[in-house]
């Protein structure tokens, strides 16, 4: 006699306000959890980048050197450096504790839109309206690219590292993906210009939001499409998708002011999570919890499950 | 100022204040820290030390070392204005007043004169006297005794021992040395009369030591100035014991043998003066003491026996050698023959293309050696395939002239128009034919002259035991078959075979193609002639052969974007609109990704690349000129990935290259191409069998799959629409089915135009359709 498997427990969206963060950075181009997600990581437009207490709202840190403003941020593994890419056309290296520039690596052509670390945080990724993704070495002192990805034929909008794939998402309506392990690049047609790619939480599929205000989840392997998700708006901005914490839900930020919730087996819209009046340009979700980060023009907000009262206690 | 120092238990005079005594349990004073150390100028302000070597003390004018003014002189005047009256400046105008003061460099006092100036004006001697006063008898500087009648000149007998030579310090008459002057004393106290036995008095004190020269009984010992307390206090060293002397070195000796009553001087209290206080103040006289060092002094002394082989006296500062040089014999420079005259001549150079070649090759041939230009005649009278083989580049193998694919009419009217020609000029095209056109019966034409002659020259320069073959310069490498049997030409040469390139050529070639690479060898083994491997073993082969006429072009291409929006449109994502491609990533990458490197010994990074021309219409339209002209189409010579990586070749044998994938897309489509494309595999086939040097390696499926695809051809109308337009005469009316039929290349038959048969068409990859449309706009 068998025991019912147990419900599975409704998934928690993170619909409650917990906090917004006056940024005081100009417009915030970027928000980023930090690897573990206690902090948060914004990127102005005022050339600096700062480090953000998620619990408490306040500021630890700001970091400036980029000669323009900051675009992208990537923290790594151990929350012990983080990259940044810049209009100015360079990826810096950072050390967290120090605030110091580690490394200024100069080489793209044009503003780098996007950065990431690879899981050990040995290897900088970044990609760049000059329609290259250039691998940077942080072991070596070397300023060189460790190997240019020039494939693709515009601008490159996105990318994500997982421990053997990169996964690129460029202006020319193509999402790339290599597979260092198999030595394969595999091209999925896509037809709009991408603005943001991701992996799913298992590493089976990708994601990937286009202009054609459309996201669209695919398999990984096959290159096969597994949802469609619609009915937001994203027809110039480059804007953040990605996936809920379990794989459960899908979300995309919206020109209309909301956040678009989709269920990721359904398809269906679930929350239409009301940000603001202005478009939302950037989002973040928390690795392990239901915690969602938006940024709106100078703001961070930080949305939780549960309206959490406790949460006032530092107001 | 004169003193009396009662402290003494002799009642000296003392004059002077007399120097602190040096006691030697005094404990050592601390020095003053040097931020105590300072310095004041005469007017009481502090002076800055600026460093012993950017300036001393006050460096600059009033300490602007380091200032805005710096160095510069404060009265500096541009002499733009004033070159007439330009100044000559002089040292002192650089001086600081420092300088002009008493103890500065250039101290402007009133002083005597050196005439009127007294003996010893000079500071170290100042110096060593005080010191040595101490240890004399009478305490007190005798000098002050000659201060006082100062400034007396010095007297003419001082005057007369300088103009004899001597000098300051020393004594007078025959130089002792210590040991001698120690042993001497016994004489000395023998002739002691002149001291007294009890010693209290001296008597020479008050005495100017001149007069004491003047009254020179006793010429041995008669102190002058400043070596007379030396001298006293080795003569009166016993007296000396049983004084208390301010001034010496207490505790010399702590004891004396029994036996030694003879030393008595361990007793005395060393005094300061029994050291050298001055340079050269006593000299041993071989001219040595103070230049050497003293072990070294010593052992000259000791082995002074090799000093008596050189008799003369040695310099000061010198030593003798110890080893004897070796002289160097000069020869006297040759002598000149009375006809010389010192110009050089350099040998006319001679244009081997002005003059005839028997000419040209006993020109060279009298030089005495063989130049490696010897057959070129001028860059622009060379064909392009001449030029190609001086360059070492490979020929084309295979047909690649159009004049093969001509119908046969046509090619026998070319060679009517082509015998026309030779006739009328024959004597000009001769030389350039001389290959193609092998006339065995005209032995004394030039061109067969000068071939035979190269080939000797090749034998010349091949037959004496140089250098081995595998380090030389291989000119045929992309063909290997060539190449081998250039070797075996090669390694005949050197045998001394005369026969070498008759035997080493292939004989089931065609006659046209063995004389052309009979031509070629020889050719090549005087242009890569041993001499030359020295060098060319320095060199290495460029990897990459600059072809400016072809791109590099990622080898696998993206589908039919078209069909990618269609199945985007109907969201028929997955096998219609994803393309896989092979592509390496870097070694440091997968090392940094932890990740092993999927393509293990490949050098490709990226996508794979291959060379493609940049126009491909252009490789129809290569028609050779009367020379064998032969391009090798660029994907041709290297089949894709070929020098580099083959897809194929790589260790991972399960792993399909995207590359035969591509091969079901292009299929081709023409019905005409795909017989024509049957019909010419079966004679490459054959040809492959019988010349191609390129399928040496067993091939794989995948690599005939490629050559296949290689095979297709354009379209007729490509073919028609050059040929239709480039021949304005119509008797070439035959049919399609003809001119296919005779356009399926016979290998058989020699072929004695000097045209090479067309190379394939570049690659299965580029759709025909391009290429058409390429046409008319270029003709």
């Amino acid at each position: 006699m068998a025991f019912p498997q147990p419900r599975p427990q409704v998934p928690q969206l993170p619909q409650h306000l917990l906090r917004t963060i006056e940024c005081q950075q100009g417009a915030v181009r970027a928000v980023r959890f930090n690897a573990d997600g206690n902090y948060v990581l914004t990127c102005g437009s005022d050339k600096s980048l700062k480090l953000w207490s998620v619990s408490r709202g306040t500021l630890l840190k700001t970091y400036t050197g980029h000669g323009y403003e900051v675009l992208d941020v990537d923290s790594s593994y151990d929350n012990s450096q983080l990259c940044s890419c810049s209009s100015d056309k360079t990826v810096i290296l950072w050390d967290v504790a120090s605030g110091q520039v580690t490394r200024k690596l100069r080489g793209h052509a044009g503003k780098v839109n996007c950065v990431q670390f690879n899981e050990e945080a040995t290897v900088m990724l970044s990609g760049s309206i000059d329609g290259t993704v250039r691998c940077w070495d942080t072991r070596s002192r070397r300023y060189e690219p460790i190997q240019i990805l020039d494939e693709a034929r515009d601008g490159i909008s996105s990318l994500k590292v997982s421990e053997h794939e990169l996964l690129i998402g460029s202006v020319d309506g193509r999402v790339r993906l290599y597979d260092l392990r198999m030595g394969q690049l595999h091209v999925d047609f896509i037809g709009s210009p991408i603005t943001c790619v991701c992996f799913s939480r298992d590493g089976q599929c990708t994601l990937s939001s286009s202009l054609d205000s459309t996201v669209r989840l695919l398999d990984k392997s096959s290159g096969e499409m597994l949802g469609e998700y619609s009915g937001h708006v994203n027809k110039g901005y480059k804007l953040d998708c990605c996936l809920s914490d379990k794989d459960t839900h899908v979300l995309s930020c919206s020109e209309d002011g909301h956040v678009y919730f989709w269920d990721l087996v359904e398809g269906s819209l679930t929350l239409k999570l009301p940000v603001g009046k202005a478009v939302v340009q950037s989002l973040s979700f928390h690795p392990t919890e239901p915690r969602l980060l938006t940024a709106m023009e100078g703001h961070v907000q930080v949305w939780g499950a549960e309206p959490e009262d406790a949460a006032v206690e530092d107001g | 100022n004169m003193a009396s120092d009662e402290d003494s238990d002799e009642d000296f005079v003392t004059y002077g204040t007399p120097l602190e005594p040096l006691e030697e349990d005094e404990p050592i004073r601390k020095p003053v820290p040097v931020h105590e150390q300072t310095v004041k100028d005469e007017k009481g302000r502090y002076k800055r030390f600026h460093g012993a070597f950017t300036g001393g003390f006050s460096a600059g004018y009033f300490n602007t070392v380091g200032s805005q003014e710096g160095w510069t002189p404060s009265t500096f005047v541009s002499s733009r204005q004033q070159k007439a009256e330009r100044q000559n400046a002089r040292p002192e105008d650089f001086m600081d007043e420092e300088d002009f003061s008493e103890h500065g460099i250039a101290p402007r006092e009133i002083v005597t004169t050196e005439d009127f100036a007294s003996e010893r004006k000079d500071q170290l001697k100042d110096k060593a006297r005080a010191v040595s006063s101490l240890a004399a008898l009478i305490p007190g500087d005798p000098g002050l005794l000659e201060e006082l009648i100062a400034p007396a000149r010095s007297s003419i007998g001082v005057e007369l021992l300088r103009k004899m030579g001597w000098k300051d310090g020393q004594g007078v008459g025959p130089r002792l040395k210590r040991r001698q002057r120690k042993q001497n004393t016994d004489a000395v106290k023998v002739h002691g009369c002149a001291l007294l036995p009890s010693g209290s008095e001296e008597s020479e004190v008050g005495l100017n030591p001149l007069q004491a020269l003047g009254g020179g009984s006793e010429s041995a010992h008669i102190n002058l100035f400043t070596l007379q307390s030396d001298r006293t206090s080795s003569l009166f060293g016993d007296r000396n014991s049983g004084q208390k002397r301010r001034g010496g070195i207490a505790g010399q000796a702590f004891g004396v043998g029994a036996m030694e009553n003879e030393d008595a001087d361990i007793y005395h209290k060393d005094s300061m003066s029994n050291y050298d206080t001055v340079l050269g103040g006593e000299e041993p006289g071989d001219g040595l003491y103070g230049w050497t060092a003293p072990q070294q002094y010593i052992r000259k002394k000791n082995d002074s026996k090799r000093d008596v082989v050189y008799l003369g006296r040695i310099l000061d500062g010198f030593t003798l050698a110890s080893q004897v040089t070796e002289i160097k014999t000069v020869y006297p420079p040759p002598d000149l023959p009375r006809d010389y005259r010192p110009v050089h001549y350099f040998r006319p150079v001679v244009d081997s293309s002005t003059v005839s070649p028997i000419v040209a090759q006993a020109l060279l041939t009298s030089r005495g050696h063989l130049s490696q230009e010897a057959p070129q005649q001028g860059r622009h009278s060379l064909g392009s395939s001449q030029r190609r083989d001086m360059l070492g580049e490979t020929p084309l193998q295979g047909p690649s002239s159009v004049f093969e694919l001509l119908g046969s009419k046509d090619r026998e009217r070319l060679n009517e128009i082509r015998s026309v020609a030779k006739e009328q000029n024959k004597s000009t095209l001769s030389s350039r034919f001389q290959s193609t056109t092998p006339q065995p019966d005209s032995l004394t034409s030039p061109a067969k002259t000068q071939a035979s002659s190269e080939t000797q020259m090749a034998l010349n320069a091949w037959s004496g035991p140089t250098a081995d073959a595998s380090k030389t310069f291989k000119p045929f490498q992309k063909n290997p078959q060539k190449q081998a049997r250039y070797d075996l030409y090669i390694n005949k040469l050197k045998k001394g075979d005369k026969e070498a390139l008759e035997s080493s050529l292939d004989s089931s070639m065609t006659e046209w193609e063995r004389g052309r690479e009979r031509d070629e060898f020889v050719r090549a083994a005087v242009l890569y002639k041993p001499s030359n491997s020295s060098l060319s073993s320095r060199f290495t082969r460029s990897k990459h052969e600059d072809d400016t006429d072809s791109v590099e072009v990622t080898r696998d291409q993206e589908n039919d974007v078209d069909d990618k929006q269609a199945a985007v449109k109907m969201k028929m994502f997955g096998k219609l609109t994803r393309d896989t491609f092979e592509w390496h990533p870097e070694k440091l990458l997968c090392k940094r990704f932890n990740v092993p490197d999927p393509y293990p010994g490949s050098s490709t990074v990226g996508m794979p690349k291959i060379k493609r021309d940049k126009y491909s219409v252009f490789n129809f339209l290569t028609i050779t000129d009367s020379s064998h002209v032969s391009r090798e189409g660029p994907s041709a010579s290297k089949p894709p990935g070929s020098s580099t990586t083959l897809p194929h070749l790589t260790p991972e044998v399960n792993k399909k290259s995207r590359w035969d994938k591509t091969g079901k897309v292009s299929e081709p489509k023409d019905p005409l191409s795909a017989f024509l494309s049957e019909t010419r595999s079966e004679v490459s086939v054959a040809k492959q069998i019988e010349s191609d040097g390129k399928q040496t390696e067993p091939k794989t499926d995948e690599e005939e799959k490629e050559e296949d695809e290689e095979e297709v051809r354009p379209p007729m109308d490509l073919f028609k629409a050059i040929f239709a337009s480039s021949s304005d005469e119509k008797s070439s009316s035959s049919s399609e089915e003809d001119s296919e039929e005779e356009m399926a290349p016979s290998t058989s038959e020699p072929i004695q135009i000097s045209a090479e048969p067309l190379n394939p068409p570049v690659s299965a990859q580029i759709t025909p359709a391009p290429d058409i449309s390429k046409v008319p706009g270029i003709i």
